[in-house]
């Protein structure tokens, strides 16, 4: 009894650990449930899908929670969610991760988003280059008045790594497309947990420039205008800039499901990319892509 | 009937042995489980780089564990949260035992309670919100969040700890050592910091070592202010990163398994390692002041 008792603990826990089984979806069933996890960026979009979706089939059950878009694609890893939101690809390693776990992921790209880089609204810079803002986001720009501003250190704000817009941003702008380029934010770049975060330091704090989906562009920041060089016109992040490709900082956004969709998860992507849920996408300041 | 009874006892006292090794049980158990998890770190990086290593960028690749900016963000939070919440509590712990009249007394014991009851996600929330706006204009600093307005914060949440602790070894001290005092002619005052603080010392600084705990393994509302920049950290009035809001705010996006994965869980390992010690120093204190 004494020796069995640590072992039966152990496996207790060890279960309770390792084998969270995913929601499976039965689609004969009467009342169903979907798991979407993932994105912050997406997460009311998501919201705004899972509302509108239940109006139609009040029998099934959408969850739609955030942590942003790695956590959303470790959990399909995992087996805990039914779909992963993600604003960016996923990646070779993920994809090995998913094999050894007999997970293959299926990609639909359901919208499109810029991302906006936003400064304090009395701060005078109106436009930057890609080049400025790789050599502001890696730190080797320190002051605005390099850039021919005040005379204010400049304060970056990033996303934390599990965000999709972070590593978007960090291989789109720091990395410039190169996946294989070993370029990184400063160190001291502060790393939000959210994009609220973001949108509420950059609103208070006159040194900050900090970047997020242009869902949360409010009057509050001031939206900076990118040219992708020194020779292009400057652009700022608006619906058709995004869609015709015009404004550089751009991309689109996924939801994974494992392998093919089926009953109420297919039923769910038709309707993200139906009429009426790319609507939805325009109405929650994304781009819609059809 | 008696054997049953016998049989009854038995198994109650096999139950009540049972829940008694429950939190031994489970510290092993916490134990041996982060060490499985985070041993495998080495694997994708060595002790030294992963200890020394000044940069933490841990979904690149190839990716960089370097958790001594974590370290130093943690101890410099800790230390700027002691260096206010040791003083002011052991004061304030002298006030309610030995200068508060009586009602006031319970007034505040219970004021303190309330102040412990704060979820800290509540402190983070006001630290997010007033703390460092004012901190930024106060100080003229380029960011109000920084390992400054973390140790603020803790320093709130540790008070509570260190003021009923203290309080209490204060209290045990013998009544005659304070009659002795005041029976040689010494002041109110001249008894409290010549013979109240030696009696109680042991006790109290067993209160400021769990304070120190508290502090060192706090999460949320540190993450919430301190800005959490990896940086290695040269003043208080900087950002910086401790190791509990990088597991919180990484732990979801590692992947069962991955290297990032074990690195956070060598992280736990590590955070375990440094709270046993400073739980270990305050038992040892708490228990010296107990024998006397």
């Amino acid at each position: 009894m004494k020796k069995l008792c640590p072992a039966v603990l152990f496996l207790w826990l060890s279960q309770s650990f390792f084998l969270c089984p995913a929601s499976a979806v039965p689609p004969d069933q009467k009342s169903a449930s979907i798991q979407i996890k993932g994105s912050d960026t997406m997460v009311n979009l998501g919201q705004a899908w899972a509302e509108a979706f239940n109006a139609i089939h009040s029998n099934v059950n959408v969850a739609v929670t955030g942590g942003g878009s790695g956590t959303g694609i470790a959990a399909m890893i995992n087996g805990t969610c039914d779909i992963a939101e993600s604003s960016r690809a996923v990646e070779e390693k993920e994809i090995k991760q998913a094999e050894a776990k007999g997970i293959r992921f299926n990609q639909e790209a359901v919208a499109l988003d810029g991302i906006a880089v936003v400064v304090h609204p009395s701060n005078p810079i109106k436009n930057l280059t890609m080049d400025q803002l790789r050599e502001i986001f890696m730190g080797n720009i320190k002051s605005w008045k390099i850039l021919g501003g005040p005379d204010w250190p400049i304060v970056l704000l990033s996303r934390e790594v599990n965000s999709g817009t972070h590593i978007f941003f960090k291989e789109h702008v720091l990395r410039r497309g190169k996946k294989k380029a070993q370029e990184e934010f400063s160190p001291g770049a502060l790393m939000m947990p959210s994009s609220y975060a973001i949108a509420e330091e950059v609103a208070n704090n006159e040194n900050t420039i900090g970047y997020y989906g242009m869902g949360y562009i409010s009057p509050r920041q001031k939206v900076i205008a990118v040219a992708k060089d020194a020779q292009s016109p400057f652009v700022e992040p608006t619906l058709p800039a995004v869609r015709t490709n015009a404004y550089p900082i751009s991309r689109p956004l996924y939801l994974y499901t494992n392998g093919t969709p089926k009953g109420v998860v297919k039923e769910f992507i038709d309707f993200a990319y139906s009429k009426e849920g790319q609507e939805i996408v325009k109405k929650t300041d994304f781009v819609p892509i059809r | 009937m008696a054997k049953l009874r016998k049989f009854k006892e038995a198994i109650i006292e096999k139950l009540i042995f049972l829940s008694g090794i429950a939190s031994i049980v489970f510290v092993a158990l916490i134990f041996i489980f982060l060490l499985r998890e985070g041993i495998s770190v080495l694997k994708s990086t060595s002790l030294g780089a992963f200890l020394g290593g000044k940069f933490w960028y841990p979904i690149s690749d190839p990716p960089k564990f370097g958790i001594l900016p974590l370290i130093l963000g943690s101890l410099l939070v800790t230390l700027g949260a002691i260096a206010m919440a040791v003083p002011l509590g052991i004061a304030a712990a002298f006030y309610i035992a030995e200068v508060a009249p009586f009602r006031l007394r319970n007034i505040l014991k219970s004021f303190v309670e309330i102040l412990s009851a704060i979820p800290s996600v509540v402190l983070g929330f006001l630290g997010i919100t007033i703390l460092v706006p004012f901190l930024k204009r106060f100080l003229d600093l380029p960011t109000g969040l920084t390992a400054f307005a973390g140790s603020i914060m803790l320093a709130f949440m540790a008070m509570p700890t260190i003021i009923s602790i203290s309080e209490d070894a204060i209290n045990a001290v013998p009544r005659e050592y304070k009659e002795g005092a005041i029976a040689l002619g010494a002041t109110h005052w001249q008894t409290l910091h010549r013979v109240i603080i030696h009696g109680a010392l042991p006790g109290i600084i067993a209160a400021a070592m769990l304070g120190i705990g508290r502090v060192f393994g706090e999460t949320m509302a540190v993450m919430m202010v301190t800005g959490n920049a990896a940086v290695i950290p040269n003043s208080l009035f900087e950002p910086v990163r401790t190791l509990t809001a990088t597991i919180a705010a990484e732990m979801g996006e590692a992947a069962k398994g991955s290297p990032h994965y074990n690195a956070l869980f060598a992280i736990g390992i590590v955070l375990f390692v440094i709270s046993f010690l400073i739980n270990l120093t305050a038992d040892l204190f708490l228990n010296r002041s107990r024998k006397r």
